[in-house]
């Protein structure tokens, strides 16, 4: 095969498009000149066919490195800032990991394999790389416990979606994301900034929510990306204003009407959208009509190489652009015997649109049902005065579980309408919900973890 | 307020919310006479652990299973003590 016909980043990344940047809150590196920069110091040919790890702290360094590594490696395995260090080893030896790169050498230095060690200032590059393989993009499925998957995409298959929608409309686009780029929610926002012709404001760790969004003004951001969960946060946090994106996107976690009307409030001048996607099926759907949930008649065509069907409750989706398999000695078959990927994203039928229920995983058993939190959850958060909720359950052992819920008032309510508040919410889930949901308790809380893939943080799950 | 005092307050509150018809709260009733089922009785010793910080349930494994309403309040009483 030519180079030519292999399909790789740098292929985007021309001298053509002038005034394209990538910055995190230290840095802005023109995309423009991309490929005139190097942060392995030359070393990319040290790479070439070798199966590399990815592990380097620095986002926009890792951006870089992604371009450089891209067409070069046969492997090239993301490694999201927060890996626990216990599962490096199964990693490695899961992935056939021949060669890291990374900013903290010393770190690597005991793993047995060849390291390139990233810079953390990019510098003018006399060779540059040129495209001779396809490269396998490997990624880190985001589970609770346990070693974390992994999945094996193209990054054909990764753009999928991105050549489906088409380029964005009007002036090129600034993309942002709340995701950190090496999971999937980030990398596709990433992937969309360098095939649409964009360009990239990365988030920084520590920084706070007004700090970044006064960053997002600062570069005119356009289109952004981010859980319902991180969305909420920055609706709370009182530091939207003067923020004005032409695209606000939801993805990772259920968009309840409630996050989209509190969006679509704050942000008028935008289009709202949320997408449906996992690391596994890939970018499945976009919602554009404002409302939660997704057409029922979307259920069983093929759509730009994406069909969906719901078998046992939950979605299944059949994709050009799903991950092609998991890796590793006991890797598991990704999808059934006729190519679906079973996402484990429990749906339900209510007139002619389709709503998320929950995660299989992630039903609470209070007396023997099963209750998913998420449909407590959206019955609570759709009260004005609610701005984020989790219901979980307790347990006690003489008297068994039940569901409580943790509320955060919206801004604005005053804490000594607590009382009502609770009982207005109660008396709505009675009414909306089957008695073992309806919570035993609603305690008001001040904030709710998120985890590091900006999804609430659920432990009873 | 006493231990006992705050334990009948929320059994009430609980009781209006669940609608269940609270007996007159003696501390010789038989806490199956009081109309309270397991739900109940969960609700109530998680909204007592938020009220007294305390589920004695929990504190002591071997705690025996109280009968009486007398029986329940002595519970988080000893504990308490």
């Amino acid at each position: 095969m030519s180079s030519r016909e292999i399909f790789a980043l740098r292929a985007y990344l021309g001298p053509e498009l002038k005034g394209r940047t990538i910055s995190d809150a230290r840095q802005v590196w023109s995309l423009t000149n991309i490929l005139e920069q190097t942060c392995l110091v030359g070393r990319f040919g040290e790479l070439s066919g070798r199966s590399v790890l990815l592990a380097v702290a620095d986002q926009l360094i890792s951006a870089i490195a992604m371009t450089e590594i891209d067409g070069v490696a046969r492997r090239m395995l993301l490694c999201p800032p927060d890996l626990n260090v216990d599962h490096v080893k199964a990693l490695i030896e899961d992935a056939e990991i021949d060669a890291v790169v990374t900013d903290q050498p010393a770190r690597w230095a005991d793993a047995g394999v060849h390291l390139v060690v990233a810079d953390s200032t990019p510098a003018r590059s006399a060779a540059k790389s040129k495209t001779e393989h396809a490269t396998d993009w490997l990624m880190l499925t985001s589970g609770t416990s346990g070693v974390p998957k992994i999945v094996r995409h193209t990054l054909e298959g990764l753009t999928g979606a991105i050549a489906a929608d088409g380029p964005a409309r009007g002036a090129a686009p600034v993309w942002a994301t709340f995701y950190d780029i090496r999971r999937y929610g980030g990398l596709q926002i990433f992937l969309r900034a360098i095939i649409g012709g964009g360009s990239m404001v990365l988030t920084e760790p520590g920084e706070t929510i007004a700090d970044h969004v006064a960053r997002l003004k600062a570069r005119g951001v356009t289109h952004i990306s981010g859980t319902p969960s991180h969305w909420r946060k920055l609706l709370m946090s009182g530091s939207a204003s003067g923020f004005s994106p032409r695209y606000v996107r939801l993805s990772g976690e259920i968009a309840d009407q409630a996050v989209l009307d509190g969006l679509s409030r704050t942000f008028p001048a935008a289009s709202i959208g949320h997408a449906y996607a996992s690391t596994e099926a890939g970018v499945g759907f976009a919602v554009n009509d404002g409302l939660e949930g997704f057409p029922a008649n979307m259920v069983g065509v093929n759509r730009d190489g994406v069909e969906m069907k719901v078998e046992d409750g939950s979605l299944r989706i059949r994709s050009t652009r799903a991950a092609h398999a998991y890796v590793g000695r006991n890797a598991a078959a990704l999808t059934d015997s006729d190519g679906f990927v079973d996402t484990g994203d429990m749906i339900e039928l209510r007139r002619d649109r389709y709503y998320f229920v929950g995660r299989r995983g992630g039903v609470i058993n209070i007396g023997g049902l099963k209750v998913h939190p998420e449909e407590i959850e959206t019955v609570i958060n759709r009260h004005a005065e609610v701005r984020m909720s989790r219901a979980r359950s307790r347990r006690s052992p003489i008297t068994g579980s039940i569901v409580v819920a943790d509320v955060i008032l919206a801004d604005g309510c005053d804490v000594s309408r607590s009382d009502d508040v609770r009982n207005k919410i109660l008396a709505d889930c009675r009414a909306s919900l089957a008695p073992h949901k309806v919570p035993a308790m609603i305690k008001f809380v001040s904030s709710l973890d998120i985890t590091a893939a900006g999804k609430l943080a659920r432990h009873d799950a | 307020m006493s231990v006992a005092l705050r334990i009948v307050s929320v059994m009430q509150q609980i009781a209006k919310d669940q609608q269940i018809t609270l007996p007159p709260l003696s501390d010789d009733v038989l806490l199956h006479e009081t109309g309270f089922d397991s739900l109940a009785f969960a609700i109530l010793v998680v909204r007592l652990e938020d009220d007294l910080g305390i589920d004695p349930f929990t504190i002591s494994e071997d705690a025996d299973f109280p009968l009486t309403m007398g029986d329940f309040i002595k519970a988080y009483e000893n504990v308490l003590a």
